[in-house]
């Protein structure tokens, strides 16, 4: 099907600051660059905002912006960051992705042709979840006050009936599930960044998990108290703010958490501990005790849990405390990570 | 991981803790160096299967946390001058100067870098000819050679804009230190398996019998050191004060002589001040002569700037081993990792941030 | 102090200045490193490594060791074999 693209008809090959002026410019950009590449009636209205109709029950509701540096890296790009994000906080709330708001802030010199394949991304991301960008806004700010290209994405979702899912549902007892090897986005990101690169090609772990999230609500429903996506920080700070917002203490095998070779290589490498490295395709869940068993086997019967495992449990000593139970059979504490995980030397 | 996993066997640790613990007819009081050992020995819990049997005492092999105070604050000088790309360590980058640290300084519109090896801050100068590339040259001699090498090569290649800030320390000599305090308890070191590595272990030999205690050169995986502990345990139940390697898969007894070679052409003994410590003779290295245009320091003719510890911060003592991180008054108090006092905190191989990040379980205030 | 990585040595290259450099394998990741200070090392090898450079050639059969000694003192049955003490 002939999808062209349509940079070569625009006038420049790279954003300007008339793109962002709400002129003739701007308007030729979202005619002919962003609608065509994300069409759907709504978006086809070009009105200021988007009206469509609702007739689900519990309306889910997230933001998110993304900066990420550089925008293309091996396994995506922002773009497709940008949907799998906003999509994976609505499928932490049980909750299907129905429609996104989609938000371009553009560096003065930005390519166009490099914002096109962000936008295909975008546009295949939402096809593969019959999710429809509604609305949307574009601006553009001179040189050297953006970083090529920042985006936020908001997203409403439909919660599924029958999913209950808060961090107050957690319960001393209930089981913590991990849906995959940890630590891939974070170092795949710092293996292209300059002086760090690695010959090797790691990939991001960026995925949208609805589809898991899902198949496992629709097993288990209101057994499955909370989950949550292990983005900055890792699965460590992740597990740090469930523990506190759910006032219950969590244990975490250490032995039971499964990192790639070579994610377990560039760590080594870089001296960086995969716990606390950023993951954009893992989540981890909460689930009572008596349903862990089931729920885990409908994660790996899906392509995208295959790796699924038990990690750990809730326990009711040390509230608020995440208590990391070592390979050598002591445990100490886990905590979350103050500032940003540097590589090191020492 | 090969030569890594393998080394971190818990059933393999435990036979050895049982060996160490049967071996020991009295408790026995060692310390490890390397700050890279102390984190081990305290993520694995290592310290408290021992406890009895072996105490140990922190060391102050962290080069990050022993740089003294105005060689950080030439840094943020230099750093923010215009037209410089600062290279750095990540491990620098929050060692608290005089007035904030390098990522205050970035936030600030300092170009601060964070590279993993010397070398890829001379790319920096290669790509942009345009700037003045600087990089901090921190280290044991373990890092001196590498940094050796990245002024080698820009000299060999006629790179003119790039310079290093040195502030490299050696380790034989903080040991005499802590050996001639008359109220040290150390009866024995476990010796820094890559600094020998480099060096070789001649100079522990030296310092064996000068000072009559034993030393073993161990690597950093939790084997490595509990087998290092045993042997030296084992040699102090004998009351032999010889040096032994336990790392003979990398130390040979001459060290590295390609490595040491280009290190003795770049770089000579000078005395430097330990942060902490204070001034100990011969312990640091700067560039010779030949090669002192390279020096980042006479290049930018920075001031130094004579400032104060905060009073509260402990890290001589703790560096010298005298105290334990937790017995300082602003531990985890007013000096955690987001607000260090000193560099010891900030440092991952710091004592006090290994502390602060491995805290034992039962120091957790619960319920507050 | 001192993070320095065990890794098997790819491919070695001299280059212009007599400097060695080749590509070391970590768990899968592959990264430049520069060999100068172990010029004589060999693809297959292993080396140490740290901030870029290798620092020493890994003896394979002195890593070893630490496991006969253990042998020795009669604790490595089942070390390999699933289950074991707890």
């Amino acid at each position: 099907m002939g999808f062209e693209c349509p940079v070569p008809i625009q006038d420049y090959d790279t954003v300007t600051l008339a793109h962002g002026g709400g002129g003739k410019v701007t308007h030729r950009l979202i005619e002919q660059v962003l609608v065509p590449a994300l069409d759907n009636p709504a978006l086809r209205e070009l009105h200021d905002g988007a009206v469509v109709r609702w007739e689900h029950g519990a309306l889910a509701f997230s933001t998110d912006s993304y900066v990420i540096n550089p925008p293309f890296f091996p396994g995506g790009d922002i773009g497709l960051l940008a949907v799998n994000g906003t999509v994976n906080d609505l499928a932490m709330c049980g909750a299907r992705p129905r429609y996104l708001s989609l938000a371009f802030i553009l560096e003065e010199g930005f390519l166009l042709k490099d914002l096109w394949r962000i936008v295909v991304s975008i546009r295949e991301a939402c096809q593969a979840l019959e999710l429809s960008v509604v609305t949307g806004d574009t601006k553009v700010v001179e040189r050297g006050k953006g970083d090529g290209i920042f985006i936020n994405t908001t997203g409403i979702g439909e919660r599924l009936p029958g999913a209950e899912i808060s961090p107050r549902k957690i319960a001393p007892g209930d089981k913590l599930l991990l849906s995959g090897p940890i630590a891939e986005h974070g170092i795949a990101i710092m293996s292209v960044r300059e002086g760090l690169k690695f010959e090797t090609d790691l990939e991001s772990d960026t995925v949208a998990l609805w589809p898991l999230v899902e198949a496992m609500l629709n097993r288990a429903g209101r057994q499955i108290h909370a989950l949550r996506d292990a983005t900055r920080g890792g699965v460590a700070s992740v597990l740090n703010e469930m523990a506190t917002a759910g006032g219950v203490g969590v244990v975490l095998d250490e032995s039971a958490v499964p990192v790639n070779e070579s994610v377990k290589g560039g760590c080594e490498l870089l001296g960086l501990d995969p716990l606390y490295v950023a993951n954009e395709g893992r989540f981890v869940a909460f689930v009572a005790a008596d349903a862990a068993e089931e729920v885990l086997a409908v994660m790996r019967e899906h392509p995208l849990g295959r790796e699924s495992c038990l990690v750990g449990e809730v326990v009711a000593e040390h509230a608020r405390v995440v208590r990391l139970r070592s390979r050598f059979g002591g445990s100490r504490v886990l905590d979350m990570m103050s500032g940003e995980q540097l590589p090191r030397i020492c | 991981m090969r030569y890594v996993d393998e080394y971190r066997d818990p059933r393999a640790a435990r036979r050895l803790v049982a060996e160490i613990r049967r071996t020991a007819t009295k408790p026995r009081q060692i310390m490890e160096v390397c700050g890279g050992q102390t984190h081990t020995l305290i993520r694995y819990g290592i310290d408290e299967l021992l406890s009895g049997a072996v105490d140990l005492i922190h060391g102050p092999g962290c080069p990050v946390c022993v740089t003294p105070l105005e060689k950080i604050d030439r840094a943020l000088a230099v750093a923010s001058r215009p037209r410089v790309v600062f290279a750095t360590f990540g491990d620098m980058v929050r060692v608290p100067g005089s007035d904030g640290d390098l990522l205050r300084a970035k936030a600030r519109g300092a170009d601060v870098r964070i590279v993993y090896s010397p070398t890829d801050a001379l790319a920096l100068a290669e790509k942009h000819p345009d700037r003045e590339v600087v990089f901090f040259a921190v280290g044991f001699e373990t890092t001196a050679p590498a940094n050796a090498m990245s002024v080698w090569m820009a000299d060999k290649k006629g790179i003119e804009n790039f310079s290093i800030l040195v502030s490299h320390v050696r380790v034989p000599p903080a040991i005499r230190i802590i050996m001639d305090d008359p109220y040290s308890q150390v009866q024995g070191f476990i010796a820094p398996g890559h600094v020998c590595s480099i060096m070789g272990y001649r100079e522990y030999e030296e310092l064996a019998r000068e000072y009559d205690v034993p030393f073993v050169v161990a690597g950093f995986e939790p084997l490595d050191l509990l087998q290092g502990l045993l042997m030296l345990v084992e040699l102090m139940e004998e009351d032999r004060a010889v040096t032994r390697n336990q790392y003979t898969r990398s130390v040979r007894p001459d060290g590295n002589p390609q490595a040491k070679k280009i290190m003795n052409e770049v770089f000579e003994i000078c005395g430097m001040t330990w942060r902490g410590i204070g001034p100990i003779a011969e312990s640091g290295l700067r560039l010779r002569d030949r090669f002192a245009h390279y020096d980042a320091e006479r290049r930018f003719d920075v001031e130094s700037v004579k400032a104060e510890e905060p009073a509260a911060c402990i890290a001589g003592a703790v560096l010298q081993g005298k105290k334990k991180p937790h017995e300082c008054e602003a531990f985890g108090k007013e000096c955690t990792p987001e607000h260090p006092l000193g560099a010891p905190m900030v440092s991952t191989e710091g004592a006090c941030s290994a502390y602060y990040a491995f805290r034992k379980f039962e120091d957790v205030d619960h319920g507050v | 102090m001192c993070l320095g990585v065990p890794g098997k040595v790819l491919e070695v290259t001299h280059t212009e200045l007599g400097i060695t450099g080749g590509k070391v394998e970590f768990g899968g990741v592959v990264k430049e490193v520069n060999l100068s200070y172990t010029p004589e090392v060999e693809p297959g090898q292993y080396v140490i490594v740290h901030v870029g450079f290798s620092i020493s050639t890994l003896d394979e059969d002195e890593a070893q060791q630490v496991f006969r000694y253990l042998k020795e003192i009669g604790e490595l049955e089942g070390l390999d074999a699933a289950g074991g003490e707890d």
